[in-house]
Order: C-alpha cells, then structure tokens, then sequence
C-alpha cells in the first residue's frame, strides 16, 4: 500500500504553471485515470496536490497527466516542478499544509476550510476511503491543535485586517463604537466594512463630494455627514478612517486637543490611510489619541508576520509527535495481523520526497 | 510546621512566573490555565497557613509584620482569583504572582515572624479594622496591576511595536474598567476599615491615623479625577501605581510602628 502526496505550489511553481494543473481534474477522475485506491484533489490558488492512496507505485507523470487543464500540453513541456512525498513524509506535509505552516502567509485560516471542503468533495464522490479519511480527520485535528497551542495564528497581517484588529485591541466589543469615514476612497470603505462585520452599527461618512458620501453612507447603513462639520465629530466618534486626496492635513494637534476635553476617558483610535497623510503626525502625541498611518499599519502587520515566523518552531514539534503518532497508528489500526509486513512498509517504507 | 505551607504556596506563585517566563521566551503564550491553576493552589496552601496560624493564636493572625504581609498576599490572590477570570484579566495572574512572591518572599527571609511574648487577645473590631483594611489593600494591590497593564498596552498601540505580550493583554477600555471597579471595591473596603478603627476601644496614634486618611484622600482624589473626567485613563493607571506604593508605605508603618509599640 502507497500512501503518497504529489503537487506544485507556490514554492516551486509560478501561477502560470499552476493554472495549467488546477482545475482539470476531481478526485473522481484521478481515482479512475491513475489507477488509485483512493484520491483527493487540494487545488487553491497557491498550490494543486493529489494525496492518494494505491496498491502499487504510480508515477507523478501519470499524476500529472490527470491534473492537466490542457490535454494538448505534455506535461514535460513545462517541466513542472511537481514535489512528491511518500508514507511519512506525506503525512508530515499534509498536518503542514492544513496548519499554514507551508502558506504564503504563514498561519492564514483559509487553507484549513479549502482542505475541509476537499476533502467533503472526495468524500461525497466517493474517492476517500478509510486511510484517508483517517488521514484528513488528524490533519484538521492537528491544525487545530496548531493553531490554539501557539501564536501561530496572532495577529493581522494585512492592513485592513490590522486596522480592525488593533481597534479591537483598544476597545474590545466594537459594537458601541462610533466611526466616521472621512474620504469615500475604496481602502476606506473596505476597512469600514471590516468594522461593519466587526459589530460596528454606528458609521458616520463625510466626503467633500455629499454624493459619493450619501451613496457610501447607504452601501453600508451608515449616514453621511457634511464635510464642514466632519471635524466636530471628533467630540463623539471612536474611530476615524481618512482617505482624502487634501494636500496638507486636515487634523492637526491644535485643532484636535479642544475637542479631547469634552471625551477625555474615552481614546480615539485614527487610521489615517491618505497620502499624502490627512493627519499630522503630532497627534499621537496627543493623550489617549491612537494615530496610524499607512506605514505603521504595514510595519504592524510585518511585525505579526515575524511573530507568526517565530511560531513555526513550535507548531512543527506539535505535527513532528502526530505525525509518528499517525503512523503508528495506521499501522496498528487499519490492516488486519496478516498484513503487518505491509504495514510496516507504509510506516517505514520510502521516506523519499523525490521532486521531478 | 506552618511555614512550610507558606513555602509551598510561595512555589506555587513561582511556578506560575517560571512559566509565564518560559511561555514569552517561546513566544506561545496560553497563561487561562496554569497560571490560574498555579495562583488558585498557591491560595489554597495561603489559607491552610492562615487557619492553622488562626487557631494557634486564636484570633485572626495579624499580630506582626510577617502575618500582615502574608495576609496581603493572600487578599491580593483572593481578589484575583474573583477579578481575574469574571472581566477576562487572565493575564493578571502573571502579573499577580510576582507581587504575592514577593510580599511572601520577603516575609519568609527576612527576621520578621516574631512572636509576642504573651499570647494577644481576641478584639474583635480590631482584628475586623485590621483585617478588611488588608483585604482593600488587596484591591488597590489588583489596580497596580492592573494599571502596569494598562501602561505596557498603551505604550505598545503609542510607539507602534507590539510585542507578543499585546495580543494577550486585555483591550485598554475592559482594563480601564477594570481599574475602575477594582479602585472602588478598594475605596469602599479602606473606607470601612478606617470608620472601623475608631470603634477599637484603643487610643489611635495621630500619625498612623493622618495617614491613612492621607491614602484615603489619594484615592478618593482619583476617583473623583475619574468620575469627573479630569484625569485620562493613563494618568489613572499611574496614580494606581503610586497610590498602592503609598498605601504600602503606610502599611509598613503602621505594622513597624505596632510592633515597637504594642497595643496593651
């Protein structure tokens, strides 16, 4: 029995070499042209990977025939840079994949939902059997285990998703707060809908032009404000998103501190995504005033990206003892006394990750 | 025989601050569990060295300057252990534990536990003044925490480098909640204690009694600053912070100035 796992990401192949391997196939059709046991199909737009099953040795050129969008092309055209990993080491890559420790952005959430759906899918056709089935079950286990047993899931790593998280981080439930958006620019709507799927209810839009306002204020339920009497609403708001296209700011400390008096234990969190900025950068120095501009959003989520890194070390130990775990297990668990020698093979057969 | 319990509950508190150490220099942190489990056995060993100290001196054991710091110790991880988990402040117990190591730390080493030649009756609303005045030391105890918490927040959202810390502090306005109930549970208790200690029956030294009322208006000060908004969460925060030094000066005199000149 092969246990083994064949594909190309974004490690060793660029999109234009992907996109000739995804969506050609189902786990269905590789169960069916390659001659597997059983078979699923992991395509996202980062990686394509088969993890199957087969009596015997089947080839990755096969493999990748099957995974052809194209069937004109020879896949030795391309030279694809297809992985290949066998028994453990399959294993092994599988728990790294569905825990992000293999993404592009290491401990993203959305590869162990593509993997959960995968495997649904080969499932419902009927390409999954008892070894893969045993195999996904403890990869979504591990994942999840990876991911509250470390910091590898901590932290925003894009801006929009910083903004929204360090607001939570100032005010907790983001459902009473106020915001106001002040530039109906496209990063600020984004950001204000993050908030809006946050709990944010209450969404005040100010735009020099009362249309462009009126029309965002009604995409997202909020209300549009003019733009002379945005400033005031400093007094109130929790959080202001600039984005205008102003040439010098529109915020400054002196205009800023007056209004600090009257909501002096309450902070205000600004996001400033304009550039040239809408706010000086004096403000933060403004008692209970939380300014950040593009910059400091961008060095937040590199930040967080580099905490994720220093997680890696943690979350392979966790997958290196399921791993032998797993193994030990199959072994036992699925093959009847008869067929130990053949188990055995499966554990210890083939550590070889060959690459093509 | 009872300071062994003492030592074991002071390892407790250690274990706890090893851990938390440990947990950071890895950069994983998941203090909800053994620092809970850590503060909350620590406790327990607190309150058996308590009873069994109670019942030797038959009254609640306040009676020198190494029973007072343990019984601070111990209402600081008592208010913890209501505070900690019931506004999300988990965190709090690695912060807590380093406080309760200390007081008992320096308890257990330094020649402190000394016992009175002739063994102190029971007073009944002295040893109430006494010890509901430690259980608001307690309190304002938690709020110093909770304040550096709040000052180590706020510093990383200012300057923009957040540490791994950030991510498992609590947001600035459930601390600043936090501070809040905690300085008012605080005020109320201190306030008790203080009304208590007029109903003693024992002559109160004009010094230790000013001040108290000195800590008292400290505190009463920062709460009206609070309420009518005249001081900013960070300056709450830091006031914390000086008004516990303060209320532990006192403290400190106070037991100092009792033992060099015990009550009849």
């Amino acid at each position: 029995m092969n246990l083994f796992c064949i594909g190309l990401s974004h490690h060793t192949a660029n999109v234009a070499t992907r996109e000739q391997f995804a969506g050609g196939a189902t786990a269905e059709s590789i169960v069916r042209e390659a001659g597997c046991t059983e078979a699923l199909l992991l395509s996202t737009c980062n990686r394509v990977e088969v993890y199957a099953v087969s009596q015997r040795r089947i080839s990755t050129d096969r493999i990748a025939r099957c995974l052809m969008s194209k069937m004109d092309t020879d896949p030795h055209d391309y030279a694809p840079p297809f992985y290949r990993y066998e028994a453990e080491k399959c294993v092994q890559h599988l728990f790294r994949v569905a825990s992000a420790l293999d993404s592009m952005v290491v401990g993203e959430s959305e590869i162990l939902g593509q993997a959960k759906k995968a495997y649904e899918s080969a499932k419902t056709s009927g390409a999954v059997g008892p070894y893969l089935h045993r195999l996904f079950q403890r990869a979504f286990r591990v994942a999840k285990q990876v991911r509250t047993h470390t910091d590898i899931a901590r932290g925003a790593v894009s801006v929009g998703s910083v903004a929204v998280d360090l607001a939570q981080r100032i005010f907790g439930k983001l459902s009473d707060c106020k915001v106001l958006v002040l530039g109906a620019g496209e990063t600020s709507e984004r950001t204000a809908r993050a908030l809006i799927s946050r709990g944010v209810s209450d969404l005040r839009v100010s735009n020099r032009s009362t249309d462009r306002a009126v029309e965002l204020a009604q995409a997202v339920s909020g209300r549009a404000v003019s733009f002379d009497e945005w400033a005031p609403q400093c007094r109130e708001i929790d959080i202001l998103i600039t984005s205008t296209a102003s040439k010098t700011p529109l915020l400054t400390p002196e205009k800023l501190a007056p209004m600090l008096r009257e909501r002096l234990d309450r902070p205000l969190f600004i996001i400033d995504i304009a550039v040239p900025r809408d706010v000086d950068p004096g403000v933060n120095e403004l008692e209970g005033v939380y300014l950040y501009d593009i910059d400091s959003l961008q060095s937040v989520a590199e930040q967080s990206l580099a905490l994720r890194r220093q997680q890696v070390a943690a979350a392979e130990s966790i997958i290196a003892e399921h791993v032998t775990d797993f193994v030990d297990s199959i072994s036992r668990g699925l093959h009847p006394a008869s067929q130990t020698a053949e188990l055995a093979s499966l554990a210890k057969n083939s550590l070889r990750a060959s690459e093509m | 025989m009872d300071r062994y319990l003492l030592i074991i509950s002071t390892l407790c508190f250690l274990a706890a601050i090893l851990h938390t150490v440990i947990e950071l220099r890895a950069g994983v942190f998941r203090p909800m569990r053994f620092n809970f489990f850590a503060v909350g056995l620590g406790f327990i060993f607190q309150t058996a060295f308590l009873s069994v100290r109670g019942h030797e001196l038959g009254r609640c054991p306040l009676t020198n300057l190494f029973e007072v710091f343990i019984f601070l110790a111990w209402s600081v991880a008592a208010i913890y252990m209501l505070v900690g988990p019931a506004y999300r402040l988990s965190l709090m117990g690695a912060f807590t534990a380093p406080l309760v190591v200390l007081l008992q730390g320096f308890a257990l080493l330094a020649p402190i536990d000394i016992r009175h030649p002739v063994k102190v009756p029971a007073a009944p609303w002295l040893e109430f003044h006494a010890s509901i005045s430690l259980v608001a030391y307690g309190a304002f105890a938690l709020a110093c925490i909770a304040g550096v918490m709040y000052l180590v927040q706020e510093r990383q959202l200012k300057t923009h480098r957040l540490h791994s810390i950030f991510y498992h502090l609590p947001p600035l306005t459930d601390l600043f909640a936090a501070i809040t109930r905690l300085l008012w549970w605080g005020f109320a208790l201190y306030t008790l204690g203080i009304v208590s200690g007029f109903f003693t029956g024992h002559p109160l030294p004009r010094v230790q009694v000013g001040a108290a009322v000195g800590v008292w208006l400290l505190y009463a000060a920062i709460l009206q600053g609070r309420h009518l908004r005249w001081l900013a969460p960070k300056r709450v925060a830091a006031l914390c912070i000086i008004g516990f030094s303060a209320a532990l000066t006192l403290l400190w005199g106070i037991t100092f100035t009792a033992q060099m000149h015990p009550l009849p």
